[in-house]
């Protein structure tokens, strides 16, 4: 091995890479980052910050339990980040909602709650179903629209910025190399060593791979025999003005941060890679931030955001290693902050050990060539 | 939606660009209306004119009271005026659509439609970033400006003035003959800065700025006390500004102050062309970045020119012959004049354009501002609104932190109300400083609407399609939703 | 602290922070404010230190006040009106205590 071959490279400076980098360090990995540019498409840059359990893994149970694992990881993890590089990333896991706002949804959300319960294999936790009146109890201000919601203690959410922040911090606090504005263009393999190939930098050795590199992974899996489909879907975001805490648990869609501000989610298009925002969906979100707390009327919008989330066919994770290019792995996902403690504490601890295990047999692609599976309904 | 009417020409911003576009188009018969988000029309430099208390009008000068005749024939041109209108938003036209100006007026918002959008919306004054910027006390120079044309206020107590540029010698003199007593002027602008410039003498002293130049530095010298060369500065005090220090030739000084008014020029005001979509390039002349534009105003968005300082820095009276270009460019694109008239009309717009752009480059190349004043130390707030250090943003590019958007994501940076307005060309400046790269290589904050807050109260109350709905809601497509009772 | 340097047209009455002032009617709220040589117009919601208006033509937000029960309105850009009331500001702003009443502390939808 020469001296400046990597333990691993891994392909992609987001959430989901830098939290596979941080427990490939933690396990004394040597490990190098290679991550895009400035003006990147970047899913890390447009979270929402949910820790989020509630509804997830209607058609994939083994989908929940892993979120189930990462949520129950996350304040370790969090201690973790924090004993590394001082940023506490306001982790808060005291429950959280999900508002309906017509007795349709109201209909369609017990009906998606029970759906998802009855699946074999489901490891069950208590989804509440709470009527208008219950609801009251907890946030007196909703409007006279809201028809009722739901709940579930195992939700939480912190500050998704913070924690791509501490996760660079950390990773680089703990020997992490970290090459920013390098795109990687090809990879191919050099005896027992891959070699990637970066745009307008000198090519990286490492001795294992992981491609985490979000709407990238579709263009980098073929080149490591594997499969990693994943199309962008367009999501935006409104955001307030600091405000004096006035909730304490998020909503799905409606959540305040530590910091003050209020963010407001979430829509979901097909539009390719364009991630401009529009003001018909900016009114309509407003519209029902609005009809879900009137008062917030009042508060003024400092911003919008569009991003694009990183979205397999059936919309769960994807986890895979290479069966031809061993050494090779490669992880995508939309849930890169609930995920993130299990990336770093479950995942790479696997990749480390060079099989991904039972508990990530689900999230194989190959689930792609059998039966299509319903698109996830949280 | 449902569409009201459309306007040939979208004027945004009522400066000298604005005024005079807003004359040659409706002149030409185009349909016109200017939206403003100031009480009267006027712009910055010829804020309040209409109402100004100041009646000695040797206080704010000739120059100012040149824009009444502006402002004038504008009352007179038959535009549609809308002051107190906050422009948040500029969509470029879609399939079947116009210009989309996203407006908020008496906390309203609502969309204005037009076939062309001239972008007239003027500069702001660069940032200076010092210690103690932040201080209570411690203001623009332009808001000094300000305030003396709209108020007849001057600042009272022990008045410091810090920076360079030639509006701080206009300043300086307004404020001397409304009264006011400067204690100290901080000249920023660097050692041999005559010599280095010497090449651009010819053609400013031929210029038209040349006489009144020289006569207005030579009143402000003697109006207060300069100290030149100043290489730092540093507003000192608690919860108030009680002192200024600064160092010159290698020594440090300090002065007792309650008022200190920082002025380094002036650049374009780039959030709305930059939000719609425009090409934006770095101007190395000017030290800004700046919206493409061609020799008419066109930027790179058909339909959208744009017009005066917003386009880079130039003053008003380049503004008023670019506003008319920009109205002759709209009226030939909406077929209203022919190419033989468009070229006839242009012509004398441009030889007005060339006769007071002469000696701008001295100008910019003399007062370009000192790396010293954009390039601040660790401790200096950079980033006004979420208090971020220059110290912190450093450690940030260390990092790896590859540009100003990332950086953002990382210190909220760039990410408070003002969205940018006081530190992006700051951060610009780190970055560039530290990498060793140019600041066109570092880019600049992606900007998106609203440029300027709204409520959310406001934004649920626009149009919103089906499409809109269903993006959100969600509701499976097997589920038919009753019909309400 | 500013002085006028032109004698004064019409005076309105307004309140800030409920004690009842003159001001020059003509003037924007921070200009008013300044006038009655209060520079200081609001605390930062990050660190909470002092904020006055700084660029006077609607750029920078430092100049926020609260004006009608209204926070965070950028007092350089609206006109002082007879019986307007001017709050300095301290602090994010706070909406109305309908939502603070709204707050769920340690308990859960379970011990309900």
């Amino acid at each position: 091995m020469t001296d400046d071959a990597f333990d691993f490279a891994i392909v992609g400076g987001g959430l989901v890479g830098l939290a596979i980098a941080y427990g490939l360090v933690r396990g004394n990995q040597r490990v190098v980052i290679l991550d895009e540019g400035d003006n990147a498409l970047r899913a890390s840059r447009g979270n929402f910050g949910l820790v989020w359990v509630q509804g997830k893994g209607q058609g994939l149970p083994a989908y929940s339990s892993w979120t189930q694992l990462s949520a129950r990881l996350w304040p370790e993890f969090a201690q973790m980040l924090r004993d590394d590089t001082g940023v506490d990333v306001a982790l808060e896991q005291k429950g959280g909602f999900q508002i309906c706002l017509s007795e349709a949804e109201m209909r369609v959300r017990v009906d998606a709650v029970r759906q998802l319960m009855i699946q074999p294999g489901f490891e069950t936790y208590e989804i509440r179903t709470l009527d208008r009146h219950q609801l009251q109890g907890y946030y007196p201000g909703i409007g006279p629209g809201v028809v009722g919601g739901s709940y579930s203690a195992l939700d939480g959410h912190l500050n998704p910025l913070k924690l791509f922040w501490a996760l660079h911090l950390a990773t680089q606090e703990r020997g992490a190399a970290y090459r920013p504005n390098a795109p990687v263009t090809r990879i191919t393999r050099d005896a027992s060593r891959f070699v990637l190939a970066c745009k307008e930098s000198k090519a990286v050795l490492a001795q294992r791979v992981v491609l985490a590199a979000g709407l990238d992974n579709a263009r980098l899996a073929p080149m490591l025999d594997m499969d990693l489909p994943v199309r962008p879907q367009r999501g935006q975001i409104l955001v307030l003005e600091r405000l004096r805490r006035f909730m304490d648990r998020p909503i799905v869609n409606l959540r305040q941060t530590d910091e003050g501000t209020v963010l407001i989610g979430d829509s979901q298009e097909e539009a390719g890679l364009d991630d401009r925002t529009s003001t018909t969906i900016a009114a309509t979100l407003a519209d029902r931030a609005v009809r879900t707390f009137p008062v917030l009327a009042n508060a003024r919008v400092v911003r919008t955001w569009g991003a694009l989330r990183v979205m397999s066919p059936d919309g769960f994770p994807i986890y895979d290693r290479s069966r031809t290019q061993p050494g090779a792995f490669g992880a995508t996902c939309h849930s890169g902050v609930t995920l993130a403690a299990a990336h770093a504490l479950a995942l790479a601890p696997r990749v480390i050990a060079g099989d991904l295990g039972d508990m990530l047999a689900p999230f194989a692609p190959a689930r792609f060539q059998s039966a299509r599976r319903s698109m996830e309904y949280v | 939606m449902a569409t009201q009417h459309t306007f040939d020409v979208a004027i945004l911003g009522a400066g000298p660009a604005g005024m005079s576009a807003a004359c040659s188009a409706t002149a030409l018969g185009l349909s016109t209306v200017v939206l403003d988000e100031q009480h009267s029309p006027g712009g910055q430099i010829y804020r309040a004119i209409e109402t100004s208390p100041l009646t000695d009008r040797s206080i704010l000068g000739k120059d100012y009271w040149h824009g009444a005749s502006l402002v004038d024939n504008f009352a007179r041109s038959g535009a549609i005026y809308e002051p107190r209108t906050t422009i948040w938003g500029l969509t470029p036209p879609q399939a079947d659509s116009h210009w989309q100006i996203g407006v908020s007026r008496d906390g309203a918002a609502s969309f204005v439609d037009a076939r062309h959008v001239v972008l007239a919306t003027g500069a702001q004054e660069r940032p200076m970033p010092i210690p103690g910027w932040t201080l209570p006390g411690v203001l623009g120079a332009g808001a000094a400006q300000i305030l003396l044309k709209s108020s007849g206020l001057v600042p009272s107590g022990r008045v410091v003035v810090a920076g360079s540029g030639p509006l701080l010698f206009l300043l300086i003199t307004q404020l001397a003959r409304a009264g006011a007593r400067i204690a100290r002027v901080l000249d920023t602008t660097p050692r041999g800065r005559l010599r280095t410039t010497l090449r651009h003498w010819g053609a400013f002293a031929l210029s038209p700025y040349a006489a009144k130049g020289l006569r207005l530095a030579l009143e402000a010298c003697a109006k207060a006390k300069f100290e030149r060369h100043v290489d730092a500065i540093e507003a000192a005090g608690s919860t108030h500004l009680e002192a200024v220090r600064y160092r010159t030739g290698g020594r440090e000084r300090s002065v007792a102050a309650d008022t200190l008014l920082l002025h380094q020029g002036i650049v374009p005001n780039i959030n709305l062309a930059a939000a719609a979509g425009c090409t934006v390039q770095w101007d190395a002349q000017q030290a800004s970045f700046r919206p493409r534009v061609d020799a008419f105003g066109a930027s790179s968005i058909y339909g959208l020119s744009i017009a005066g300082d917003a386009a880079g820095i130039g003053g008003a009276r380049m503004a008023e012959a670019q506003g008319r270009l920009a109205a002759f460019h709209a009226a030939y694109v909406l077929g209203r004049l022919n190419a033989a008239e468009f070229k006839q009309r242009t012509q004398e717009a441009k030889r007005e354009l060339a006769h007071w752009s002469r000696g701008r480059a001295f100008v910019d190349a003399m007062y370009c501002p000192s790396g010293t004043f954009t390039i601040p130390d660790d401790r200096t707030i950079i980033c006004r609104c979420e208090e971020v250090t220059a110290g912190a943003v450093r450690k940030a590019i260390r990092m790896g932190c590859q540009g100003p958007n990332q950086l953002k994501s990382f210190l909220r940076c760039g990410m408070g109300l003002c969205q940018g307005r006081f530190c992006g060309l700051t951060v610009n400046a780190l970055f560039a400083h530290e990498r060793n790269i140019v600041p066109e290589q570092v880019g600049y904050y992606r900007l998106r609407f609203p440029i300027k807050p709204l409520t959310l109260g406001e934004l649920a109350a626009l149009p919103q399609t089906l499409q809109s709905v269903q993006a959100v809601v969600r509701l499976p497509a097997s589920y038919t939703v009753p019909a309400a009772s | 602290m500013f002085r006028r340097a032109c004698p004064s047209r019409h005076l309105i009455q307004v309140t800030v922070d409920a004690e009842t002032v003159n001001v020059e009617a003509g003037d924007t709220v921070a200009a008013a404010l300044l006038a009655l040589g209060k520079d200081a117009c609001r605390t930062t919601p990050v660190t909470g230190s002092p904020r006055g208006p700084y660029c006077m033509m609607g750029v920078c937000f430092d100049c926020l006040v609260r004006i009608d029960g209204k926070a965070n309105q950028q007092g350089c850009m609206v006109l002082v009106k007879p019986g307007m009331r001017i709050e300095l500001q301290h602090g994010a702003n706070a909406l109305v205590d309908v939502l603070s009443a709204g707050r769920v502390r340690g308990t859960s939808p379970g011990n309900c």
